[in-house]
């Protein structure tokens, strides 16, 4: 019994400790944006590794999306007979909602996992203590430019994944279901407001953060907990980040939809 | 070369990436960055019904603008419009509000006048038509006998 309450106690410190210690290596994410050594090449080579390398997934899943978005935005509104709402249907449901989290997940499959398994590696190999050793701020060197460079590529990776998306569904509106083509466009035009598309910025940029900070904590403190540095610890961290940025992004996309609505 | 991939690639992105953006903020969201091309007027109903802001407002069926405002002034609605620039409106215009089919959405619907006088901007428009209450007209129609002449 006795152990039993020990137990509970010191998974509960444990898990305070480790928030303090997000909220510390936060904060140095953050101070290390103004400290040496320069940004401008590494946030670049981010910005290509986020951004550019995520164009053709990103533009798959917004162009498939919309397809579907078109199919079935078509099946529940023909009940009504109000098919001239598929574009308002589509371009809401995408730039509200679909753009900015599809594009968090997706960038987090493809971008997160690497970054974390990058800097794991780095940590076991030791490279981390390396980089203290010779007086480099390992945080403003490896972690900070990635998080320039998230802010910066979400928000546009999010626009093109709306409008690749609006195209889909217009696709399948115009293409499948013989709609007025003046009409979808005319519906999409219409029913989206400036309001819109700020809170999928305001969105995508949540996600950027969320999705740096998690997944180079996960990375920076591979096997620190364990006390074990070795492959297996790499792994670990890697999937822990992901899932758990997977879930921060859903649970910060519906903080975010019902503070701004 | 690697360095040249490497900017042309970021360079890429940036420049589809933005474009989708001006795109999204500039005709789906409307966002206005240069010089209004509008100017405003005001019209005071009795009622506006459903009327919202950022419906169209209309002359013989052209959108010229859009509801910017609406605000109780002595127990009656202001609405104030936003009419482009190159659209005059006479002196004696006629400001009804009006649905696009029975449940369609509400909209102004200005008809021309004949007057050579201008509304400035910020100028009023005097000569206003409420909605029709459709559901009062329903009403009307089924317990009519109620609201007849005679029992008053």
């Amino acid at each position: 019994m006795l152990r039993f309450v020990q137990f509970v106690g010191s998974r509960a410190l444990d898990n305070v400790e480790g928030l303090g210690r997000m909220g510390v290596f936060f904060a140095h994410l953050l101070r290390g944006i103004f400290r040496a050594p320069g940004k401008f090449r590494p946030v670049l080579k981010q910005i290509q590794f986020i951004g550019t390398r995520s164009f053709f997934v990103i533009g798959f899943t917004a162009l498939s999306t919309g397809m579907v978005l078109g199919l079935q935005g078509h099946y529940t509104l023909a009940k009504f007979g109000s098919e001239s709402l598929l574009g308002a249907a589509v371009a809401l449901s995408l730039i509200r909602e679909l753009g900015p989290v599809l594009t968090g997940l997706m960038v987090t499959g493809r971008a997160g996992s690497a970054m974390c398994a990058e800097i794991g590696i780095m940590r076991i190999d030791e490279q981390i203590d390396a980089l203290e050793c010779m007086a480099i701020d390992p945080h403003a060197y490896l972690t900070s430019p990635k998080l320039i460079a998230a802010l910066i590529a979400f928000p546009l990776l999010t626009a093109y994944c709306n409008v690749v998306g609006i195209f889909g569904g217009y696709l399948v509106g115009v293409g499948l279901f013989g709609l007025n083509p003046g009409v979808y466009m005319n519906s999409v035009e219409t029913s989206v407001e400036w309001s819109d598309v700020h809170m999928g910025i305001v969105k995508s940029c949540c996600f950027a953060v969320l999705m740096i900070w998690i997944c180079t904590y996960k990375g920076y403190f591979t096997g620190v907990d364990e006390g074990n540095f070795g492959p297996e610890q790499v792994s670990n961290s890697t999937t822990r980040a992901v899932v758990l940025s997977s879930i921060a992004i859903l649970l910060c996309d519906y903080i975010v939809t019902s503070i701004m609505t | 070369m690697e360095r040249r991939g490497l900017e042309l690639g970021v360079g890429f992105f940036l420049l589809v990436g933005l474009a989708c953006l001006a795109y999204l903020s500039f005709n789906l969201g409307n966002v206005q960055l240069w010089g209004q091309p509008y100017y405003e007027v005001y019209a005071n109903f009795s009622t506006v019904g459903t009327l919202r802001v950022r419906a169209p407002v209309t002359i013989a069926g052209v959108e010229v603008g859009k509801v910017k405002d609406l605000q109780l002034v002595n127990d009656q609605a202001r609405v104030t419009l936003q009419v482009q620039k190159n659209v005059k409106l006479a002196e004696d215009v006629i400001a009804s509000i009006k649905t696009s089919g029975i449940i369609g959405e509400t909209y102004v619907s200005i008809s021309p006048g004949a007057s050579d006088e201008y509304i400035k901007p910020g100028g009023r428009i005097r000569e206003t038509q409420p909605p029709l209450d459709i559901e009062n007209l329903i009403g009307k129609f089924v317990f009519g006998n109620m609201e007849k002449p005679e029992s008053q």
